[in-house]
Formats: C-alpha cells, structure tokens, sequence
C-alpha cells in the first residue's frame, strides 16, 4: 500500500505542477477585456465612491481595516448643519414659545394671595438631589454648546489662541461634570420615582393643559407633581440616562462599536442633547417667573400654604394630615 | 503650482509595507500611531488587492470642517496641515473622515486622546520650515527641501505615487492603457472629486494655526 501511496503522490504532484502555471496564470493576472480602454481619456479615474471598502490590515488596529467610509459625509453634515439647527433651533425656539406666552399670560400668580403659612415641599435632600442634577446639567449643557458652537460665535470674538484652551477645558468638565449628574439622578429616582407614577388625574391635567391657559385661575387637581412635573421627571430620567450611556460610550471611542456605531451614538447624544435643552429651559421658566410661590419650592423647600392648595391640592392634604403645614394642627 | 495628491496603483501595490516603514522611520512616528497604512482587500481571494493609505489631503477636508477649534488649514500646494497647538483631542475628525487617517497618541484614557497627528506630506506643520518645534510636532519637512512624501519615494513598484495630480493622473491613466485596465484609484474620487483643482479650502484663512 506505501508505495502505491507514494507513486499516487508523484503522480499527483507532477500533474499540479503542470498545472499549476497555467491556474496561478489566469488568477493573478486580469486579462484586457473587450471593453478595455484605448485611449488615456477612457480610464475611470474618478470612480464614484459611495459604499464602504473594508479589508484587511495587519496592525492591531481594527478600525483602521475601513479603508473608505463614504458615511463620514453624512456625519459631517450633521455636525456642521443639523446639530447646531438643531439645538439652536429648540432652544431659541422654546425661548420665544415662553416670551409669547409670557406676554400673554404674565406670571401666574397665587389666586387668593399669600396665606403666609409655610408647608414643606421638599427637604434637604430633595433638593441636593436637585441642585445637583440641575449644576451638572446647565454646565454640560453650556460646555456642549461651547464645543458646538464656538468655532463659529466665539473664535472670531476671541480668536484661536484663546479658545483652544477654553474648548479643552469644556472638553473636560463635560466629561468630568457627567460623574455628579448621574449620581444626581439616581437620587431624583429614589426620592421621586413613586410620586411620578403617572394616573388618572393627568389626563385631567393633560386635557386642560394644566390650567396654563385658565386666566381665571382655575387649577386641575394634582397630588405630590402634577402631569406637567411628571413629564420633565420622566424626559430628565429616560433621557439623562440615555445621555450619559451614550456619553460614555462615546467618552470610550471604538471600544463596543466601529466608525458607523460611534457616529450614530454621537447623532443620539445630539439630538437628545437639544430636546432636553429645551425642555430644561421651559422648566427653569415655570420655576422662576412663570409662576409665583414656585422656586420657593426649591429654593427654601417651603411654599406657601395657598399655592400648595392651588397646584397640589392632593399632596397638600397629605401634607396637612402628617402635620407639615405650619400653624395647623394634623387633622384627625 | 501643483496641486499635491497621492495615488496608489493598487495594480502595482506588493503589499511590502516600504511605505509605512519609511513613513514611521522618517518623521519618528510613536507606536501605536499610523499616519500611513496598508488594507489587503479580498485577502486570500481571487482579485486581492492592497492598498497604501494615509491622508488624501482632500480637496475639501472633512476633518476641518467638523473640527471644533478650527485647526486646519491648507496650503497653496492643497497639503492639510494641522495645528496641534490648538488640537483638542476631541476626535471628530477621525468620525468626519473617509480614510480613517487622524490618528490619537492615547485612546484608552478616558476622554483624553492626546493631540491628532496624521500624515503631513512630508510638509511639516505651521511652525517654521525646518525649525525643531516643527519636527517634533509634526517630523519631517521634505516639501521644504524640494523633496517629495518619502512613501512614495521609497515605493518599489511605483504603485505609490505622491505629486502634481494632474501628472499623477496622466502617469495613472498612461498605465491603465498600456496594460489594459485600472484599477479604481481607491479614493481618489472621494478625495478630490472631479479632476478640477478647485479653490483650495481654506478654514480661517492664512491666521489659520499655531504660529
């Protein structure tokens, strides 16, 4: 059997290696074809380019193995047009939006004036959890709208040298800030979390819109936060905690993803980015002067009894019955 | 003046990493840092094709566009160059460009890559031709000294070629006649689009960069 063996072997081997010129032949080399050129003007050149070229690199670089990626155009284009119109866009938007409604509706002020009792609205720790999701928020907020829009508005104010060191600053407090935003919202979904579960009563709130338009100062009842109060929560959870997974993820770059993952993680953080600005913004103008008695809520932690009666009636029962309310017995 | 471009042949391409070495060696470019690579397409199949690859110094650079601090410029030869006194680190440009050509000293630091580097054309950045700072923030200046990108330079079978586009092109297109076919000139329609030179972009004009 071994020697048949090997003569089969040399057979074989003699055989391929006739062969074996002739197929390398028609693999290697690519034969002009009928529809070859013949004049230098008939080569393709400027071939269109508008898909993907991935191969194969011998660096242990693995993203570097994209050799062209076309979608980079598209990444461009949102980064120079569509994230500036559209966190511009909003935010200016929203502004002018509360301007208007302002002129119409002043600052919604305490119905029956200031009773002068205080009831508790938020404790120590309500509000650290607060501020400090607040601080963290409105300063990644401008040192992203910095990195954003500084090439444009602030280079030809202040010129390159200066604004270098003020977008690497940017640059870190952003990422820095990110670690006490999360901590904070954490603690807004211990504290909060079961007096936001949505109910009944906001669709009453939701259908006549809270009472905003209600000149005669008619308010739908509401218990601890109203429908309103419950769609800023549930906007800042979901989508703070979408923003930081897609900030660190992004902080982390080709860790999870390739080149296409990274720009559509930074598409994400963008158009999130510019949601919540907005909604944030409509949010500090409710607080502050939108409505009378409001930011004592979290400024003091007080307010007064009358606008706890007017906009939580619900929560102010509550608050009546554990004996928060200052100057009132707990009723019985 | 001529408008420099690079184009590789990928025809004539060995894959034999001349041109990444020369690159490596000539401008003492820290590991970990590939201004200039090679991608094998098709590996192992019929039609596998190797393909130098760094910066194209595009006609209209995406990577000065997206960038934040605005870095870049180009000059009149339409070689981009950046500035990495004012580089961030940010990476954009990297997300911005087809070619994958920014490269980051450090990506694992969180949040913190380190100032961009690519390939110069062999022309240095905007601190003064020659000077120290120059070379040791951006390695050789040899368009200065009248010399062409070493890649090319050093390329064996020509497939590398680095000049004038319009000669580039002519050399190219001679080529793919006399042997019958192209062979696609990776990226150069991504680069430089039509044939035409255009204006050449220039983002913040010449105040542009760090000198």
């Amino acid at each position: 059997m071994r020697p048949l063996h090997a003569l089969l072997l040399i057979a074989l081997m003699a055989v391929a290696g006739l062969a074996a010129p002739t197929f390398a032949q028609a693999q290697l080399t690519q034969v002009p074809g009928p529809n070859s050129p013949t004049t230098k003007e008939q080569v393709p050149l400027y071939v269109p380019q508008d898909d993907k070229v991935v191969g194969r690199v011998s660096i242990p670089d693995e993203k570097l193995a994209v050799l062209v990626q076309p979608e980079g155009r598209e990444w461009r284009e949102w980064r120079t047009h569509t994230l500036r119109l559209a966190i511009g866009g909003l935010a200016i938007g929203m502004t002018v939006v509360l301007a208007i409604f302002f002129l119409y509706r002043g600052t919604i002020r305490i119905h029956g004036g200031k009773a002068g009792r205080l009831v508790l609205r938020f404790n120590g720790l309500d509000r650290f959890a607060h501020w400090t999701t607040a601080v963290s928020f409105l300063t990644m907020a401008l040192t992203g709208v910095i990195l954003t829009f500084g090439r444009s508005l602030l280079i030809p104010l202040i010129g390159h040298q200066a604004f270098t060191p003020l977008a690497e600053y940017s640059k870190s407090i952003h990422n820095f800030v990110s670690v006490p935003f999360v901590v904070g919202l954490l603690m807004i979904v211990a504290l909060w979390l079961r007096d936001n579960i949505p109910e009944k009563a906001d669709w009453i709130w939701i259908k006549s819109a809270g009472g905003l338009f209600s000149k005669a100062g008619h308010h739908p009842e509401a218990g601890r936060f109203n429908a309103g109060q419950k769609l800023v929560f549930w906007s800042i959870v979901l989508g703070g905690v979408v923003m930081a997974a897609t900030g660190y993820l992004l902080m982390v770059p080709f860790a999870f993803t390739g080149i296409g993952g990274m720009q559509t993680i930074h598409v994400i953080h963008g158009l999130l980015a510019a949601a919540l600005i907005a909604a944030v913004i409509g949010h500090i103008y409710i607080g502050t002067i939108g409505m009378e008695g409001a930011f004592d809520a979290m400024g003091s932690g007080d307010v007064d009894e009358n606008w706890a009666m007017e906009h939580h009636r619900r929560w102010y029962q509550e608050q009546l019955r554990k004996g928060y309310v200052e100057g009132r017995q707990p009723a019985e | 003046m001529a408008r420099m471009k690079f184009l590789c042949d990928s025809e004539r391409c060995i894959e034999c990493n001349a041109c990444v070495t020369a690159c490596k060696n000539e401008h003492e470019v820290p590991w970990g840092i590939n201004r200039r690579r090679l991608v094998t397409l098709n590996d192992g199949k019929p039609g596998e094709r190797s393909i130098s690859m760094a910066c194209m110094h595009c006609n209209d650079p995406p990577c000065a566009a997206v960038c934040p601090v605005d870095c870049f410029l180009q000059t009149a030869d339409g070689v981009v160059l950046h500035s990495k006194d004012l580089c961030i680190g940010c990476g954009y440009c990297f997300y911005a460009c087809p070619f994958g050509a920014p490269q980051y000293p450090r990506t694992t630091d969180f949040g913190s890559r380190g100032k961009m580097d690519k390939c110069t054309f062999c022309a240095g950045g905007p601190e003064p031709d020659g000077s120290v700072e120059e070379y040791q923030k951006y390695g050789a200046n040899r368009l200065a000294e009248g010399k062409l990108p070493l890649c090319a330079e050093m390329c064996s079978t020509r497939a590398l070629m680095a000049g004038d586009g319009a000669i580039l092109a002519d050399i190219y297109q001679e080529r793919s006649v006399r042997r019958g076919y192209g062979s696609g000139a990776p990226g150069w329609s991504t680069a430089y689009g039509r044939n035409e030179r255009g204006s050449p972009f220039a983002p913040g004009g010449p105040g542009t960069g760090g000198a």
